[in-house]
């Protein structure tokens, strides 16, 4: 059998497929980040820079530590599962520094009627009052102790 | 020491198979957290909802929502006896300030507080072309904030409209259950705000959980069930008028 004499065609094409597939393996292994597909057809890191952000909320657990007395005095009344931070606001600042950042009180008029206004919407069983006949101009704190809102908590602490 | 060919033919495919993970670094950072032993979702009790935006706040806070966009947001239904397929439905500001009185007699009235479904299978991670919406093995679904183009193809494909596009940062945004926090042990920032318990996040991985225990003895349903689209938030009380 004779020797196929146009060989060097077909190596040349071969080197320039061979080549082409070596830039694009080249290209692949820079371009993709290095975590993706860990867990599936994404970037794994994306996971780890979103457990970073920092909290603004610190969560009950942080208070309780420092403030059993009030801890206390909740625990006994209809406010004992209502947590702080869904009245005093965001606080983890305050938890991580508590000399450095002091929490604001809660204003009272927009607060307690937040929750407690009369509207057609609540579930019946929740305590609703029309702020204006229920208080006549007092404010809620006047009556109320507001971590244990019964009426024989004795106004303002 | 010498090795043969046939030594080293099968030592090359080990060795690359090695070097990937040498290049994959340690797996986890958190080493408290092992995504692989929870499944996250939420229980929203109707019966308990009134309608206060304290989880509307608490989001915006936490999450640094711009004003007018909501990662949650809560909606009033008013549903007239004859016309259960037409609610009257209104949300102001997302209901962030609560909800003036809304002048309605008679009907049903109720309050729907909405946020991403974290659905099991998700229309929205499905369409995305760049791999930047995706589900984390804990079951919540997020966005990888540097890969994502900004095609909004995901907004559009969320039935639940509970995505939306970040005015500043130009990309899809959406809830990620404060996947900051739950990884910590926390809460996510809308549970704890809220005064009632008509928000509780539930780990479906935990036996201890008390979801488990509630699913048991109510009747609870997720939103569009029809849709298939594996929802993990659990309604209790829902009415079918909800859309």
């Amino acid at each position: 059998m004779s020797k196929f004499r146009d060989s060097k065609h077909l190596i040349r094409l071969a080197v320039v497929f061979l080549l082409g597939a070596v830039v694009f393996v080249a290209l692949r292994a820079a371009v993709i980040p290095k975590s993706f597909g860990r867990y599936g057809p994404y970037r794994g890191d994306a996971i780890k820079e979103l457990t970073a952000q920092p909290l603004a909320y610190a969560g009950h657990e942080a208070c309780e530590g420092c403030h059993p007395d009030v801890l206390e005095i909740k625990a006994k009344g209809v406010h004992a599962h209502v947590n702080c931070e869904s009245c005093h606001g965001p606080l983890a600042k305050h938890a991580d520094d508590p000399a450095a950042v002091k929490p604001v009180k809660p204003d009272v008029a927009t607060l307690c009627v937040r929750c407690h206004s009369q509207s057609i919407a609540k579930p019946s069983s929740f305590p609703q009052v029309d702020a204006q006949e229920h208080a006549q101009g007092q404010l809620c704190n006047t009556c109320h102790q507001p971590h244990s809102p019964g009426f024989d908590a004795g106004g303002k602490k | 020491m010498i090795l043969d060919r046939r030594q080293i033919l099968l030592l090359l495919p080990a060795a690359a198979v090695a070097w990937d993970f040498v290049l994959a670094g340690t797996p986890e950072e958190a080493p408290n957290y092992n995504m692989s032993s929870h499944w996250w979702g939420m229980l929203l009790d109707i019966t308990k909802c009134i309608g206060c935006g304290s989880c509307v706040r608490a989001c915006a806070m936490e999450n640094d929502v711009p004003d007018g966009y909501f990662r949650t947001w809560v909606e009033r239904y008013h549903v007239e006896d004859w016309h259960i397929e037409n609610p009257r439905v209104d949300s102001p500001d997302g209901g962030k300030e609560g909800f003036p009185a809304s002048g309605m007699t008679g009907g049903k009235n109720f309050f729907v507080p909405k946020l991403c479904n974290h659905c099991t299978d998700s229309p929205c991670t499905q369409v995305c072309p760049v791999g930047a919406t995706f589900h984390t093995p804990d079951g919540v679904v997020l966005i990888d904030y540097n890969y994502c183009l900004g095609c909004r193809y995901c907004i559009q494909a969320c039935p639940y409209g509970c995505r939306f596009f970040h005015p500043e940062r130009h990309t899809a945004e959406k809830c990620t259950l404060c996947y900051h926090r739950i990884t910590k042990g926390l809460t996510t920032a809308c549970c704890e705000a809220c005064p009632t318990g008509a928000r509780q996040l539930a780990d479906l991985k935990n036996p201890k959980d008390p979801i488990h225990a509630f699913l048991k003895d109510h009747t609870v349903q997720v939103l569009k069930p029809h849709l298939a689209t594996g929802a993990k938030m659990f309604y209790n009380g829902l009415d079918g008028s909800v859309r």
